[in-house]
């Protein structure tokens, strides 16, 4: 505050008081400057140039410099600036490429003082030496920065930046010679205004047009920029090449940045396009700006402190045509919005929350998380400068590891390593898994494959039968059931199939013959067959460990209803799913035998059972017609999937979409598929299982997922003359236009596989090299090397 | 032929009506970069189109028109794929350009397009169909598009587009408005595979001599040209002592701020009077004007009287500060490419005039370019448009007006008739800052208009 008293002039406020206030100009905004005793405001645009007095409550208009019947381009201004040393001097900007500096001294209307028009193009700044008074800078278009003595008609000096537009020129506040010059070809070049013949220094400070640069106020090295690129950088100068020490990251190119007074830590910035507010950034915590102004409903094109060792007021223009004073206090501040707790989840079922430390101080059995424990006072609210502080929001870390017994994700990685996907019979692979499901103790999976199975399996050559399956595995009749339940409308079939495999003796063949057609007879007559055949089927399962029991009383069944066996015509499918009947003890066999070609077997199977299976054919041939195809289970199973997938296993549903292939994928759209693949893909890669990750890919059949495999699979070479990467083929250089790789026993080129020595690096053509080591250990190069191929 | 198979012959002489065949594929044969240009266009969509051959003279500037044109079709994008190939058939269809129809209507139909659509907008979607609108008003008088008629576009519907949608389809429609008018400007012919590109006629005397007449190939021509260049020999030494005289007398004589003002007025409506020539039929294979509707809407002079559109001012929305962030923010990379291609083709030169070499053209470069957006009503406050008046001359500058306002009446005459000394490697580097210049004029107000919606 003394420092403050000590610069105010003889206007008379000691200090400077007042509110956010705002007035309507008549035009857009497109520069804003103050005169040093922070008492008025200059407002310049294409079709504005007024003063404006800052008073306790409002602005008020001072002067209009803009007279004339018709004013010349000279008042159409891109920037303007007030003298920091003679209250009375204004310079502008002209977009047609004029300088113009206003006296206000001047007794008539127009105050327009001297006029140069030496730029070829728009001039984007002009810049008052901060202790010289007749000392004035300007940047233009035309790539020119020029030096104006005012007591002259003329520049006095030239400096050609050598390269695109000029867009922001800063004399140095410390440094009387030095001042720093923003093009748009993102270069910041350092000058010194006695020598116009070369730069001091120039560096790429941004990607793209460096906006805007300003000094800071006390530190005599530092320079922020901002950029198109959306970035405020701050730069040390001080060093022999500059160095970036702060970066912050905005969401829109930066128009203007201004470092705030008497904060060394603060700058304010305003963007060019789409955001319209004012951010003032603490520049060590680049991610949350420190305060916000929002009033603004265009872009702001012109910011500035009000006083400059006074932070607490900041005037604006803006597109909108309105011009604002903000009051620091009234600002809003983003950081009070933000959320500061985190919650994450680790791979293990270990997870991570962060929280404010004052909302889990109370838990007395937390353990302090090592070299996270910071004790920053948590009630800052009672600091006095409370406005004038980022929030220290000082928050603990908890983990919470999940108890060894439940790793809940062992689970995954085991089932994705042992799962088989392709290279097997379905059958056998929906076998494998279930028996994988099983081990890992997941029931409910396991008897999904085994359903699965069952389902798809094509009559032709149909696999392990249900009871059978329950002998071996034990808690399976379980699942069963409530499997058929859930099958609604598809028991019949599976009834049948278990029922014909049950039979182990072939003498019973007939009898379950009979029994099915007479059963399925029923079915077709009275709506109610479904009770019945769960009853059955339950009874079937309960005899697990004695199934020739259960035929028995099958055929006791069969024998009550042996009169109702009557039109087999209408039992066209059914015969269907008897002639597969003789393949069920053939299963049973290979069961055992645990041959893995299925295949193979229908023919064993026909040698096996010859009688009932010629028999039955040559009935149940000319009347085949699909009875139940797998599509029918589709909608089923297709919810089935999107049930497991919901439930977060989507490892169940990729495994199930890529061993059913081609019978279920028309069923499920492709983003759908293409989402789960992606997410298991995810998960396989987060547990670092490469390979299973790569054999679900290479399955897959989105065509999204494949070319997965195919991204970065290019290995550039270099040359073996130039020893520069050869980009276009892999055999002739671009650049010297030799032949790379030649093969070391034919001497012609290699274009296809070249394989090489890694000790000695010669090679060739992977026959030859391979041939030549079969009768030579050295390399055929002849360089006496022992090459090995491996 | 014996055998009853058909044999395609092609139609016109090489890739361009305008410039000797010869002279075209010279370019590859001398200069490497041209040539590996060319290979990696044609690996990356197994065609070479005539149009890149003609811009093979300027092998910097065609990667860069290729890179944009690549990502615009092919990369990640809001719009998908189909849509892009049929808005770059709508924006073709405006100018009646047969050419980029065609070769984008294969496209369509190959990345799985809808062959309903190509009868005609009316077939498209309602959501392609509500864009109809703006691209009529943007091929023709881009200065009358409004924040409403992006409102309609966006306007939370069923068919209404998203803005980073509507920035895809709108630097899409201003690319092929463009490349229409470099299409029309260098007399691209079309590629052999096309329609129109080829008979099945076999080579008739007659026939021959019709084709090469029309194309001005003949001998007998070439002795005529060759006559009436010399007559205007002169020409360009007339130029370039014009250049340097503006040069030197700028900073003597200084024109007060009314006549400047006054000077873009008179450009402005100079430029309207600037008849665009006489209209010549042209053969059009494929019902193009099915694509679009109204047909009647055309280019209308920016300065017309009676009706008041405010002048444009380049330092209020400029593409460096405005345009590119707003692209670039939602379409990423675009604005970047497009900021490269423009700078590109702004600053190409190679220093020569004609036979002259070492000549600073950049006088020339920005008058080209600011008459074109003078026509478009933007006006630049730091350029005096007298300039203009004397650097280009009126056969130029009809040329010009046709090309960027109603290409499709360009005719091999007035190619013929600006610039007779020049080279057609410079009269094609002419055609590329007409069209980049008119890309951006369009782009301009269009992004202006958006950037008024979003505020």
């Amino acid at each position: 505050m003394e420092k403050m008293s000590r610069v105010t002039t003889a206007l008379g406020s000691s200090t400077i008081s007042g509110r956010t206030m705002f007035c309507h100009l008549d035009a857009p905004a497109n520069a804003i400057s103050v005169c040093r005793d922070a008492t008025q405001v200059v407002v310049a645009g294409r079709n504005i140039f007024k003063i404006y007095g800052l008073e306790e409550e409002q602005f008020v208009e001072k002067l209009n410099l803009r007279v004339g019947r018709k004013p010349s381009l000279n008042f159409s201004c891109a920037d303007v600036m007030w003298h920091q040393m003679e209250e009375n001097l204004l310079a502008t900007a002209a977009t047609n490429g004029a300088v113009v500096t206003w006296n206000l001294g001047k007794p008539s209307r127009n105050k327009q003082d001297q006029l140069f028009t030496e730029h070829k193009r728009t001039v984007n700044k002009v810049c008052f030496h901060p202790t010289e008074v007749y000392m004035l800078l300007s940047g233009s278009q035309d790539g020119y920065m020029k030096c104006f003595d005012l007591r002259k008609k003329e520049s006095v000096s030239t400096f050609s930046g050598q390269s695109e537009s000029v867009r922001d020129v800063q004399f140095s506040m410390k440094d009387y010679f030095t001042f720093a010059a923003s093009f748009e070809n993102g270069n910041v070049q350092l000058w010194d205004i006695r020598r116009p013949d070369r730069y001091e220094r120039m560096f790429t400070a941004h990607t793209g047009p460096v906006f805007c640069c300003d000094w800071h106020p006390d530190d005599r090295g530092w320079l922020a920029t901002g950029g198109r690129d959306k970035m405020v950088k701050v730069w040390d100068m001080t060093t022999n090449r500059a160095k970036e020490i702060y970066c912050v990251q905005t969401i829109a190119s930066v128009a203007r940045v201004k470092w705030r007074p008497e904060r060394k830590w603060h700058l304010a910035t305003c963007s060019m396009m789409v955001d319209h507010n004012i951010y003032v950034w603490d520049i060590r915590r680049p991610f949350i700006p420190f305060a916000t102004f929002e009033e603004h409903k265009d872009v702001t094109t012109g910011i500035v402190w009000r006083h400059q060792h006074d932070p607490y007021f900041l005037l604006s223009g803006s597109k909108d045509s309105t011009l604002y004073q903000h009051m620091f206090k009234d600002a809003s501040r983003p950081v009070d919005r933000a959320n500061p707790e985190g919650l994450c989840f680790g791979l293990f079922g270990d997870l991570a929350f962060a929280a404010k430390e004052s909302l889990i101080s109370g838990d007395a059995n937390r353990k302090p998380y090592p070299g996270g424990d910071r004790r920053y006072p948590i009630f800052f609210f009672k600091k006095p400068d409370l406005t004038e502080q980022f929030a220290h929001v000082s928050s603990a870390l908890s983990v919470f590891e999940s108890s060894l017994e439940s790793k809940r994700m062992d689970w995954f990685v085991k089932t994705a390593r042992l799962y088989l996907l392709s290279g097997k019979p379905f059958a056998e692979l929906c076998d494998h898994n279930a028996k994988v499901a099983k081990e890992l103790n997941r029931p409910q999976v396991s008897t999904t494959w085994t359903m699965l199975r069952i389902m798809f399996s094509d009559p032709a050559n149909l696999s392990t039968p249900g009871p059978n399956h329950i002998g071996k595995l034990g808690t399976l009749p379980l699942m069963n059931s409530f499997s058929m339940k859930e099958m609604g409308m598809g028991t019949e079939s599976r009834l049948d199939r278990s029922k014909g495999e049950s039979r182990q003796d072939n003498i019973h063949l007939e009898l379950g013959n009979s029994l099915i057609n007479s059963n399925n007879d029923e079915n077709e007559e009275t709506e109610g067959s479904e009770g019945q055949a769960e009853y059955m089927f339950g009874d079937a399962e309960l005899d697990d460990d004695d199934l020739y029991s259960m035929d028995m009383f099958f055929s006791l069944v069969f024998s009550a209803e042996e009169q109702e066996y009557t039109l087999p015509q209408e039992a066209f499918p059914l015969r269907h799913e008897i002639m597969d009947n003789p393949l069920a003890p053939e299963h049973l066999q290979q069961d055992k035998a645990d041959s893995p070609q299925a295949s193979g077997n229908e023919a064993e199977v026909m040698c096996l059972t010859p009688i009932e299976s010629f028999s039955l054919i040559s009935i149940s041939q000319p009347l085949f017609s699909p009875h139940l195809p797998a599509p029918f289970f589709c909608p089923v199973v297709r919810e089935m999937l999107s049930h497991y997938a919901e439930q977060g296993d989507v490892q169940m549903a990729v495994s199930v979409l890529i061993v059913l292939g081609d019978r279920i994928r028309k069923e499920i759209d492709d983003l759908t598929q293409e989402h789960w693949y992606m997410s298991y893909i995810d998960l396989l890669q987060r547990f670092e299982l490469w390979n299973v990750s790569n054999e679900v890919i290479k399955l897959s059949t989105c065509s999204a997922i494949t070319c997965l495999n195919q991204t970065s699979t290019t290995l550039h070479v270099n040359c073996s003359n130039c020893k520069r990467p050869m980009s276009n083929r892999g055999w002739i250089c671009d650049r010297c236009h030799q032949c790379a790789s030649v093969c070391a026993v034919c001497h012609h080129v290699v274009k296809g596989l070249f394989v090489w020595c890694q000790g000695c690096s010669h090679g060739g053509h992977l026959e030859h090299v391979k041939n030549w080591l079969k009768s030579s250990s050295h390399c055929p190069a002849g360089c006496g090397h022992l090459c090995e191929y491996t | 032929m014996d055998l009853g198979v058909r044999i395609p012959r092609p139609l016109g002489n090489g890739p361009s009506r305008f410039i000797p065949e010869k002279e075209i594929l010279q370019v590859s044969k001398v200069d490497p970069r041209a040539q590996s240009i060319f290979e990696d266009a044609f690996a990356a969509l197994g065609r070479l189109d005539n149009i890149s051959l003609v811009m093979g003279f300027h092998p910097q500037y065609l990667e860069s028109f290729l890179r944009t044109q690549h990502y615009l079709l092919q990369m990640d994008g809001p719009l998908s794929l189909h849509y892009r190939h049929y808005i770059g058939i709508m924006a073709a269809a405006r100018h009646q350009c047969s050419y980029l129809v065609n070769l984008h209507v294969n496209d369509f139909l190959q990345v799985g397009g809808d062959p309903k659509w190509l009868n005609g907008l009316d077939g498209a979607p309602q959501k392609l169909q509500a864009l109809g609108e703006l691209n009529k008003i943007l091929a023709h008088r881009p200065w009358l598009l409004t924040k409403a008629h992006i409102e309609h576009l966006l306007k939370a519907e069923e068919h209404s587009w998203s803005l980073a949608e509507l920035i895809h389809a709108v630097v899409l429609l201003t690319h092929y408005h463009s490349l229409a008018s470099f299409t029309f400007g260098c007399g691209i012919t079309p590629e052999i595979h096309s329609d129109g590109g080829h008979t099945f006629r076999p080579l008739s005397l007659s026939q021959y001599c019709v084709c090469d007449i029309a194309n001005g190939n003949g001998n007998g021509n070439d002795l005529e040209e060759r006559r009436s260049s010399h007559q205007v020999s002169g020409e360009v030494e007339v130029l370039m002592e014009r250049m340097k005289q503006l040069q030197e007398c700028r900073d003597e004589e200084e024109a007060s701020q009314e006549e400047m003002a006054t000077r873009f007025e008179r450009e402005k409506t100079e430029s309207m009077l600037v008849a665009t020539a006489e209209d010549e039929e042209c053969v059009q294979s494929r019902d193009v004007s099915r694509h679009f509707e109204d047909p009647s809407y055309g280019y209308k002079d920016f300065s017309r009287r009676g009706e008041h559109v405010p002048t444009f001012r380049v330092q209020d929305y400029s593409w460096e500060d405005h345009g590119y962030s707003l692209v670039n923010r939602l379409y990423p990379d675009v604005g970047q490419l497009l900021d490269e291609k423009f700078q590109m083709a702004y600053n190409l030169t190679y220093n020569t005039m004609a036979m002259h070499k070492d000549v600073d053209t950049t006088m020339l470069r920005r008058a080209i370019w600011n008459y074109i957006h003078c026509m478009f009503g933007i006006r630049y406050d730091d350029y005096d448009y007298g300039e203009i008046n004397q650097l280009l001359d009126r056969s130029f500058k009809v040329y010009i007006k046709t090309m960027v306002c109603s290409p499709e009446k360009t005719t091999k005459r007035m190619y013929e008739s600006f610039w007779r000394q020049f080279q057609h490697s410079e009269k094609v580097h002419v055609n590329l800052l007409l069209m980049e210049a008119r890309m951006q004029a369009e782009l301009l107000y269009a992004l202006r208009a958006i950037t008024c919606y979003m505020t």
